[in-house]
Formats: C-alpha cells, sequence, structure tokens
C-alpha cells in the first residue's frame, strides 16, 4: 500500500517537472492564437483612430499595397533578387566556413596557420565594413554579396570547428581500431559526430543572412526588397514599408523552418530530435 | 530466456580461430611514471586469459598494447607468426561505443570494415545480431536499447568478423549483476564455440575465475601472479571450490606486504 502511494507521487513529481503535454488544439492551431489575436487588435485600433495611418497603416491597406505589388510584379521580381543575393552569399560564405571549420577540425597544421587570424577577424562586426565595402564595390552585386557570405562565414566556421573538434574520441578509438579507412572515418564516424554542432551554425547563419541583407539592401541598393522599403519611405508609403519588413519576416522564418526540417530529417538517430518531431 | 539459439555453426577442432600471443620485455611508461617495466606473457592459442589487479595497477594499459591501441616503449608483441594484429584483434571496450546515428545492424557491419556494406557482409552481420539475441532489433536506434542490450550488440560487432583475438576492458562493468551474468554465459558460448584466444581485464575475480582458464595478477608493472583455473565448464556460480579460489587470490592481493595507498582515512 505503502509502496504504491509512493511510487505515484513520484509518478507526479516527475511529470510536474515536464512541461505539460496539452492535446493541440485542432491541428496546432494555439501557436498562432497570439498573433492573430494582434492583428485583430491593430485592424481595430486602425479602424477607431487610435493607431495613425502614418505611423502605422491597417492590416487592410498592408494587405492592398501587397496586392497592388504582386499585381504589377514589382514583388516579384526584387523578391528573386533578394533570395538570389540570400542564397549566392550563404553559400559563398557557408562554403568557405564549412570547408576552413573541417580542415582546422582535421589538421593541427590548418588550425595553425589560420585559426588565431580568423578569431581576430571575427571580433570586427562585419556590419562595420559597411562602408568599406561601399567604397570597393560600391553598389553593385559583389557589396551585398560580400557583406552576406562575410557574415555567415564566422557562425558556419565556428560550430563546424567545435564540432569536429568535439566528436566523441571513444568512438574515433573504436573506428581506428576497427580498421576503418581515413575516408571512412570521416564519414562515418567524424561528420555525422559534427552534425548537430553544424545545424547550429546553419541555423544561426541563416539569421545573420537575412539581417546582413537588410542591411546592405537599404544601404547599398538599387533593388530589392530593402531597396523596395527605402524608395517607398521617399513617397511615404508607410503601407509598403510595414509590408517589406513582413516579407523579411516571413522570409527568416521560412529559411529557418526548412534548416528545422532538415535538422530532424539528418539527426533523427538523436532523441531529442526524434522526441520534438513526434 | 528470449535468445536466439546459435546461428553460427560450431567451428570444428581444426580451424578454431585462436592464435598464440607472446608478449616480451614490455615496458610502458607515461612520463615519469613507468606503468608496466619489462613484463612477460605468453597466451596460448584459444585461451581465456582474466587479468586483474588493483585499480590503476596498468590493467588497461597492458591490454591496449596487446590490442594494438598503443605501442609500448619497449618489448615486442606478436599474435601468431606474425599476423597484423590490428586486423585479427577486436577490442570490447567497457561503453559499447556504438554509433549513435546508426542503426543497430549497420552498426554490427562496422566489424566487418569495408566487407560490411556487401549482401554478403550484411547477411554475416545479421547472423552474429541474432546470435546475440538481438535479430528483431536490426533497424533499431542504439539510443532506445538497454545498457546490457547494447553491450550484446558490440559483442556481435566484434565477433562478426571472426577475430583471432578478442580483447575486453571490463566489458560488464557498467552492468546491473542479473544482466552481467547473461552476458557472461553469452561470452562463454561465444569463446567456447568460435575458440578465439581471449583477454579479459576486469576487477571483479569471480568473473574472472567463472569465464578463465588462467589468472593473472599485475602488481608494480608486473605479473605477480599467474594461475591456471581448471574447474570444468560450465562452472557453476557459488560452487565451494571457485569461492575458495576467491578467497585466496583476494587475500593475497590484500596481503600484508602488498602496496597500500599513501594516504590513511
Ligand atoms: N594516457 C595516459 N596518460 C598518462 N597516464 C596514464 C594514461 N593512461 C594510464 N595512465 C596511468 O597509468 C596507470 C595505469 O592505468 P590503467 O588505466 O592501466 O589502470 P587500470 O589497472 O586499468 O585501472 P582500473 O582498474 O581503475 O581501470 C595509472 O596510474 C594511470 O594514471
Ligand atoms: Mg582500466
Amino acid at each position: 500500500m505503502t509502496a504504491i502511494s509512493i511510487q505515484k507521487e513520484e509518478g507526479a513529481s516527475a511529470r510536474a517537472l515536464r512541461p505539460r503535454r496539452h492535446k493541440p488544439l485542432a491541428g496546432g492551431v494555439s501557436p498562432w492564437l497570439l498573433p492573430v489575436a494582434l492583428l485583430l487588435l491593430w485592424q481595430g485600433g486602425g479602424a477607431l483612430g487610435w493607431i495613425p495611418p502614418t505611423i502605422l497603416p491597417n492590416p487592410a491597406d498592408v494587405l492592398a499595397a501587397a496586392w497592388k505589388l504582386t499585381q504589377s510584379g514589382e514583388l516579384a521580381q526584387n523578391i528573386e533578387v533578394s533570395a538570389l543575393r540570400a542564397a549566392t552569399g550563404f553559400l559563398i560564405g557557408g562554403g568557405f566556413g564549412f570547408a576552413l571549420g573541417l580542415a582546422n577540425g582535421l589538421s593541427r597544421l590548418s588550425a595553425d596557420l589560420t585559426d588565431t587570424t580568423l578569431q581576430m577577424v571575427r571580433n570586427i562586426p562585419h556590419l562595420a565594413l559597411v562602408p568599406l565595402v561601399i567604397l570597393w564595390f560600391g553598389i553593385d552585386e559583389e557589396a551585398k554579396l560580400f557583406l552576406v557570405a562575410l557574415g555567415v562565414f564566422f557562425p558556419i566556421y565556428i560550430n563546424t570547428l567545435h564540432g569536429v573538434r568535439n566528436v566523441d574520441p571513444q568512438l574515433i578509438e573504436m573506428g581506428r581500431s576497427y580498421g576503418m579507412s581515413r575516408s571512412d572515418l570521416f564519414g562515418r564516424i567524424i561528420f555525422p559526430g559534427a552534425l548537430p554542432s553544424i545545424f547550429v551554425g546553419i541555423r544561426y547563419g541563416l539569421g545573420v543572412m537575412w539581417l546582413t541583407l537588410i542591411v546592405a539592401e537599404t544601404i547599398a541598393a538599387n533593388s530589392g526588397i530593402g531597396y523596395m522599403a527605402m524608395h517607398a519611405r521617399e513617397f511615404m508609403r508607410v503601407d509598403v514599408v510595414v509590408f517589406a519588413i513582413l516579407v523579411y519576416a516571413l522570409f527568416g522564418k521560412l529559411a529557418d523552418s526548412t534548416a528545422r526540417f532538415l535538422e530532424r530529417l539528418c539527426l533523427s538517430w538523436n532523441p531529442a530530435y526524434r522526441s520534438l518531431s513526434q | 530466456m528470449s535468445h536466439a539459439p546459435a546461428t553460427i555453426p560450431d567451428v570444428s577442432r581444426q580451424d578454431r580461430l585462436g592464435l598464440p600471443l607472446n608478449a616480451r620485455h614490455i615496458s610502458k611508461a607515461f612520463g615519469e611514471t613507468s606503468v608496466l617495466s619489462n613484463l612477460d606473457v605468453f597466451v596460448p592459442a584459444g585461451q581465456f586469459l582474466a587479468i586483474v589487479g588493483r585499480s590503476g595497477c596498468g590493467k588497461s594499459t597492458l591490454l591496449r598494447l596487446l590490442a594494438d591501441l598503443d605501442q609500448p616503449d619497449a618489448g615486442e608483441i606478436t599474435l601468431g607468426h606474425g599476423v597484423d594484429r590490428r586486423v585479427q584483434t577486436r577490442v570490447m571496450f567497457q561503453e559499447p561505443r556504438l554509433l549513435p546515428w546508426a542503426r543497430v545492424l549497420p552498426n554490427v557491419e562496422v566489424g566487418l570494415g569495408a566487407d560490411g556494406r556487401t549482401p554478403k557482409g550484411r547477411e554475416r552481420a545479421r547472423l552474429a545480431l541474432a546470435s546475440v539475441g538481438l535479430g528483431s532489433r536490426a533497424q533499431d536506434w542504439p539510443s532506445i536499447l538497454s545498457g546490457g542490450q547494447r553491450q550484446r550488440v558490440a559483442l556481435a560487432r566484434a565477433l562478426v568478423s571472426r577475430p583471432r583475438l578478442l580483447a575486453l576492458d571490463e566489458p560488464l562493468g557498467a552492468l546491473d549483476a542479473l544482466t552481467r551474468i547473461e552476458m557472461q554465459k553469452l561470452l562463454e558460448q561465444a569463446w567456447l564455440r568460435l575458440g578465439f584466444t581471449a583477454i579479459l581485464v576486469t576487477h571483479d575475480v569471480a568473473e574472472a575465475l567463472t569465464l578463465a582458464d588462467r589468472i593473472v595478477m599485475i602488481e608494480d608493472g608486473k605479473i605477480s601472479l599467474d594461475l591456471c583455473i581448471d574447474t570444468p565448464r560450465p562452472r557453476r556460480r557459488g560452487a565451494v571450490e571457485l569461492a575458495r579460489l576467491e578467497e585466496q587470490i583476494l587475500s593475497y592481493l590484500l596481503r600484508e606486504d602488498a602496496h597500500e595507498p599513501d594516504y590513511v582515512i
């Protein structure tokens, strides 16, 4: 009797420690409740005249502006330009970061040669280079790509390096004693072991990518979403400005969701990610 | 028992796997501290040798040298007539050391090296997995297995390539008492069936007595006790004879003139 009641208590406290698992409301509606409420408040506040339209236009007005931009094809064109810049910059910066992270994680010599220098450069906020970059490249594409690539480089470099260096040495020893070749050792132990950390770098890098692109496009561009917002500002089109900000937010979210999806796909062996996907 | 019947057929007397291991004048030091000094040990083909001794006496160090995980400072170690020890030796560690990102069957295939990914290799891995009673768990992630099951997968991985020498460093140390007895049986069965030479490091004298043909004790970098255990198998746990031997070994280990720790509590 007593034993059973003790067990019950233990069960209860263990459950209390974990966040309560509630049944998701009809197909995961709950995360959207707050945004929708805010949207309604915004629309209501605008309609009642609490929020002047020169400060923050109604959602309906923003929607109308969005519609107009879509119809004219301006939106699609700007999105294409921005997305291409983001992707190219990310691939260049991420590619170099990944390659150097691997090289420095695997080879002492390579790390001795480059790591200190890279750690020093890392301490310069890359956006501090904007004036210099404008002097070098003007407002050409290279300026944006350079800044994005530089911003993305470091999170991916650091996390790849960290991942490779922190692969369980016991597993590596096992692989060696089981006669794995160098390429097998890399493909079957080091890379998969570093992958969780690499994904942290990718997700962080995506955040930096959008941030850099926004700054670069508002300061030095004649196309893209950021340019669209700056251009609209000159004509006091607050609705377009707000819409441009929303597009950025949407794209940031989209990139992050994609990365999370890939993460869950690639790391399904890890109980931490498995429980998330269930 | 849930163990499937042994699926690997018995190996006939003449092609039993074991090769003799010969270590001569082995020395090993880490920095200033000498761990092994001029140690000799010869392990005949197919013998089950247990290494016991106080914590820190150099059991793991010796095993790592014998298994070619480390190189001795001096001395020579040979397996058979100059067989490549790295290829013919498999090691089981205290931790299972399974690849968490590979399912159970691919983990066993690791034991076959490059052959593991051929259809034939896969089939061998499957058989090895079945022989440790986990045939139905081939597609599970290691993380959902129990500690004992993981160690059984590690045993299958170690044995799938039919090694000539199996080196075990307290492989059952982290298991609970019951699982440990099960694993001891499994290990003994595999050894009887395949006939590899086995070297087991353990701090558990009773375990050494259950499994080994011979027990050596390491003290001060040398072998201080070398004991043949010819009690017939299968050995009954808690048999009077084994209990007496255990008592003798322990009292030898704790004898007056043996090194006491430098501190007093
Ligand atoms: N890589 C190393 N570097 C420095 N010293 C080491 C290293 N490995 C072992 N030693 C030292 O060598 C001695 C023997 O270590 P070893 O691990 O062989 O002991 P052991 O007999 O296996 O002990 P235990 O029963 O606790 O596992 C210890 O004093 C240890 O500190
Ligand atoms: Mg040890």
